[in-house]
């Protein structure tokens, strides 16, 4: 293959990998932006969804197309429901403590991997992806189902902006996000904003995982790298600024598809890490944010 | 009683009655206790910057690996003597704990939390991609011809029971002397309060650079005796496991106190041991104990004990 079609190639994969990578970074960046949480269990969230999946396709006597979205529905609701019990019972518990609720979400990673090592086992296993479709370019062939992954992420991270600027909820939670002791004032139940916001977080990696999940395989060690990429973008994107977050997924998700094409993944792990200690030393804001 | 007489009858006390479990306990708990000593130094090592100076790092996975590649790689490469070789691992420690400082320091709170995971993940990184030196994931073992000290073979369970006594021992008896100097009050001051300790004229950089590059020396000789003791070098000691372990340790036995590393080492040590007896499930526990201890008891055991009964505990 030559030059100009392999690079075609990297990019679809990279706005692939986009794609997932601003559901799963917008959930994170959500907590940390009302909760002001850094939610370190983010990535077994997503690999919770991935698992939920293939047990909903595996288990559900539908055809693959009607149990993948069955997966999309009730992998999320699962997983919001159990963020939402890890915030009243832990969390709120620590009062939101920083330091706290890291080590809090370390110990809920552990327990949660644990969980999935038992109940799942240690194999990676396949969840078919409800259409084969397949893009003949005059190159290669391009899977339908990955574009259509583009598609539908686009419309949930929509979904998401109309419901935080358009919605009472979403009005409800910025304003908690600006000011939590004003917004209680005015009666708003700060309790249940916070659990709201940690389950749909979770909700929104759980998504990503049900997406991608026909493409990769469910496996309990997959929340790691997400994670890893999740802070990263959120980093990069400045803390708690989800325009941020979708610049930086869209651009931190296209050069690790290229980078990883053409040179090493480790070593392009490797930069990406140094680089994001260097712009939380240097430019606490992010590089897209204009303030802390 | 004086305070002072106190303080030092209850750590050489300690130091005593370990010393002296090597002729009662049966040989597979001599070689976990060793072990746990060697742990103890490392988590010793994360309460200096954690529990007396106030600085949660994610990141001491890294100056635990510097021991271990600092000794490790001069012994497989070059055929150096175990000694330089330790006292290497050791400076190799304290060298990045510096280096990460200079720039981590500029943050604080959760961000120095997140700027030494990435740093300490890029450092596991890099021990993969140079697999070619380091053995990557697989890692490599130490021959067993370079770990004789002066015809002594560490790898003799004897010989490397009081091995790690005598680390652990000077460690602790370092540590302790450290946060009973006046320099270790300006840390707990640093802890306590940045602003009010800058007012009175310390430069809270300085402190806090100096307490992680200790910090770094204790990681890095807790990883480099680690290596030499069990014969083992391997990236997997980089992982952020093992950032997390001293972290609970300390936790557990109670930050800020010179016998809690030790003491929450013992305990979850053993906690794991008993019941991965029972299930496989041991990274539950840890998750668990994590949880429970933010929860209910944020000032360990022996912080707690402090509280009640023995404010004189250092």
């Amino acid at each position: 293959m030559s030059f100009g079609p392999f690079l075609l190639l990297a990019v679809l994969e990279g706005t692939v990998m986009a794609a997932v990578l601003a559901l799963t970074s917008v959930g994170l960046s959500l907590v940390f932006g009302v909760m002001r949480v850094v939610n370190v269990a983010h990535g077994e969230f997503y690999m919770l969804g991935a698992i939920l999946a293939w047990f909903v396709t595996y288990y559900l006597p539908f055809p693959p197309a009607l149990a993948w979205v069955a997966a999309l529905i009730i992998a999320p609701l699962v997983v919001a429901a159990i963020a939402a019990l890890a915030d009243t019972f832990v969390l709120k518990r620590l009062n939101y403590a920083p330091e706290a609720t890291i080590v809090a979400t370390i110990g809920l990673l552990y327990m949660v991997q644990q969980a999935a090592l038992t109940m799942y086992g240690p194999d990676a296993r396949p969840v078919a992806a409800p259409f084969e479709w397949r893009i003949q370019l005059p190159w290669f062939g391009y899977s339908g189902y990955k574009l259509f992954v583009v598609g539908a992420a686009g419309v949930i991270l929509a979904a998401v902006w109309l419901f935080m600027t358009r919605s009472t909820a979403g009005l409800v939670m910025r304003a908690t996000q600006i000011d939590r002791d004003t917004a209680q004032c005015f009666g708003i139940n700060v309790d249940r904003v916070y659990a709201g916001t940690f389950a749909l977080g979770a909700a929104l990696a759980a998504a990503a995982a049900v997406l991608i999940v026909p493409i990769q395989q469910a496996h309990y060690l997959m929340g790691h790298d997400p994670l890893l990429l999740s802070f990263i973008v959120v980093i990069i994107g400045g803390l708690g600024s989800i325009r941020g977050t979708l610049v930086a997924a869209l651009v931190i998700g296209l050069s690790d598809g290229i980078i990883s094409m053409f040179f090493s993944p480790t070593l392009a792990k490797i930069i990406a890490t140094l680089l994001v200690a260097l712009v939380l030393v240097f430019r606490p804001q992010g590089l897209f944010g204009a303030r802390a | 009683m004086t305070e002072r007489v106190k303080v030092w009858s209850v750590h050489l006390g300690v130091l005593a009655l370990v010393f002296a479990a090597q002729y009662v306990l049966p040989p597979y708990h001599a070689t976990n206790l060793a072990r746990i000593m060697v742990l103890a130094v490392f988590a010793m090592g994360y309460n200096i910057a954690f529990g007396y100076t106030g600085l949660l790092s994610l990141g001491h996975a890294l100056f635990f690996a510097a021991g271990f590649y600092g000794m490790g790689l001069p012994i497989g490469l070059l055929d150096w003597a175990p000694i330089p070789a330790l006292i290497l691992g050791l400076i190799a420690g304290g060298v990045l704990a510096g280096l990460v400082g200079v720039l981590a320091l500029r943050t604080a709170g959760v961000s120095f939390m997140i700027v030494t995971l990435m740093f300490a993940q890029a450092g596991y990184l890099t021990l993969l991609y140079l697999n070619t030196w380091t053995g990557g994931d697989e890692g490599f073992v130490v021959d067993r011809a370079a770990r004789v000290i002066a015809g002594h073979d560490l790898s003799l369970d004897g010989t490397r029971y009081v091995a790690a006594f005598g680390l652990f021992a000077a460690a602790m008896i370092a540590c302790l002397w450290l946060v009973r100097s006046p320099f270790g009050r300006v840390m707990v001051a640093m802890r306590e309060n940045e602003e009010r300790s800058r007012m009175l004229g310390y430069n809270p950089f300085r402190i806090k650079l100096i307490a992680l590059v200790l910090s770094g020396i204790y990681a890095g000789a807790a990883g480099a005796a680690y290596g030499l003791l069990f014969g083992y070098v391997g990236a997997s000691f980089a992982t952020i496991q093992y950032s997390i372990l001293p972290m609970l340790y300390v936790l557990l036995g109670g930050a800020g106190t010179v016998l809690g590393p030790f003491l929450g080492a013992v305990l979850m040590f053993y906690l794991v041991d008993i019941t991965s007896g029972y299930t496989d499930a041991y990274l539950f526990v840890v998750g668990a104990a994590l949880v429970g201890l933010v929860l209910f008891a944020p000032r360990g055991i022996l912080g707690n004990l402090r509280e009640r009964f023995a404010p004189w505990l250092p």
